[in-house]
């Protein structure tokens, strides 16, 4: 096992957390550059994620590293029945880094222990991402100027929602407030709640997207309510656009909130809260870059 | 004054008695001890009287001395189990199983989307709570399970 690998955000330490956030707000001042000159990093898409691969191979490739890989497990070796194992071991041969998805949760934390070569954890099923809570962490530092004390709101799928899971987790060195907005079928699983509990952490937790919680915010999290969550599709329409933020319910929020989402989105931000300049999705995607500009260099052990 | 009990089943010349395991758990334990395997001449008892559980499992096994590994293993499913080795029909040695800090290899993680229930691999679960009960998580996809709820392979 490599120790810089990343599989998820709890292995690392606050203050890994904080020199990550530097680095990521040194490569947001310069993108572009030949650190990864002669490198190969091998991008392996065990489940499709344009999203995440798109941003993995710009950041490899801002760096001036080489890249390899699939995007599409049909074309891999495992479509034939390799096991994981034997895939990772034979690409290790080749690269200097794996950056890999997988639709098994554990997948990435296996592969960290059948080679020496650092692995970069891009999404394990419904288990860890940590690099969209490094790029959550840092587009809530970026736009506050800091991280302690603040006042998040998460609405939406907290039941399912890796991102809201994994973000609370990483805010524990930070000493927040959460307010948990959702329907009762999507609530904060207990154990989150328990977790807070435990690390002290204060949180309210309402069925009702109200002024109050709203007004109180410095950072609202919007995630996208899925039909295929509920098990009663009547429940679905029931709530599906109670958790839809509009743009006049912004009037009387505070200066300094911005509007988080781990994108895509569909119906539960509405298009016009997109020209307020609390809207901030677009730019988190953006941060998205630097953020893995800042991980891939961590495990690659390069000084900045 | 308490006369001396009459022993439920026969006593053991050389061995290993395993006592005070959960009735429930009894199974459980035969099948991590690897017991359907064994050729020595092995008594399981079930549903004894218990004084500190109501009912109990017992099990002896002739001739047989097992590694401490092997019997922590048991701690998972009956933290109460009291281990005694027999030499010519003394107790030479008691301890209590003692729960290690990870579990690899006999438990089964019930998420079937675990990376262990779909590659040619061993599970790990780490301990996360032993008291007032036993709770590991998988090592892998991070699902929790309580030890008595655990499934073994």
């Amino acid at each position: 096992m490599n120790p810089n690998s990343l599989v998820s955000i709890a292995d690392i330490t606050k203050d890994e957390i904080l020199s990550l956030l530097e680095r990521a707000r040194y490569f947001e001042e310069h993108p572009n550059s030949k650190i990864l000159d002669g490198r190969v990093v091998a991008t392996l898409f065990f489940e499709p994620s344009t999203r995440t691969r798109l941003s993995f191979e710009t950041a490899v490739n801002r760096l001036g590293g080489r890249i390899i890989g699939f995007s599409d497990p049909g074309t891999s070796s495992s479509a034939k029945g390799e096991t994981l194992k034997d895939t990772i071991k034979m690409v290790a041969n080749y690269v200097d880094l794996i950056i890999m998805r997988h639709h098994l949760e554990g997948a990435a934390r296996y592969a960290t222990e059948v080679t020496e070569v650092p692995v970069i954890n891009a999404g394990d099923g419904a288990n860890q991402h940590p690099s969209q809570t490094m790029l959550d962490l840092y587009s809530i530092y970026k736009t506050q100027g800091r991280l302690t004390d603040l006042t998040i709101t998460m609405v939406g799928d907290l039941k399912y929602g890796r991102t809201v899971h994994s973000l609370l987790m990483a805010m524990k060195y930070f000493k927040p407030k959460f307010n948990f907005v959702a329907s009762k079928e999507l609530a904060m699983p207990q154990e989150y709640k328990d977790f807070c509990d435990a690390e002290g952490i204060e949180y309210t937790e309402t069925t009702d997207f109200s002024p109050e919680v709203i007004n109180s915010s410095d950072i609202i999290y919007m995630t996208r309510v899925q039909r295929e969550r509920f098990t009663d599709p009547m429940e679905y329409e029931r709530v599906k656009d109670l958790y839809t933020l509009h743009n006049a319910m912004l009037d009387d929020s505070k200066p300094n909130l911005r509007i988080l989402h781990p994108l895509p989105r569909v119906n539960e931000i509405d298009i016009d809260v997109d020209d307020n300049p609390k809207a901030y999705y677009f730019e988190q995607a953006r941060n998205g870059l630097f953020a893995r500009q800042a991980i891939i260099t961590r495990a690659l052990g390069i000084d900045i | 004054m308490e006369t001396k009990k009459e022993l439920a089943v026969a006593a053991l010349r050389h061995g290993t008695v395993i006592d005070h395991i959960p009735s429930s758990a009894l199974f459980k334990a035969v099948k991590i001890l690897g017991l359907e395997n064994c050729d020595n001449a092995v008594t399981i008892g079930c549903n004894l009287a218990s004084k500190k559980l109501g009912t109990k499992g017992i099990i002896k096994v002739a001739d047989k001395i097992f590694d401490s590994a092997t019997l922590n293993r048991i701690a998972l499913i009956a933290p109460t189990a009291v281990v005694n080795i027999i030499n010519d029909y003394d107790v030479v040695e008691k301890h209590p199983v003692a729960l290690p800090d990870t579990i690899v290899g006999i438990v089964r993680c019930a998420n079937p989307k675990c990376i262990t229930n779909n590659e040619p691999m061993s599970t790990k679960f780490d301990v996360i709570e032993r008291e007032p009960e036993t709770i590991i998580r998988c090592r892998y996809c991070n699902h929790a399970v309580k030890g008595s709820d655990a499934k073994i392979l």
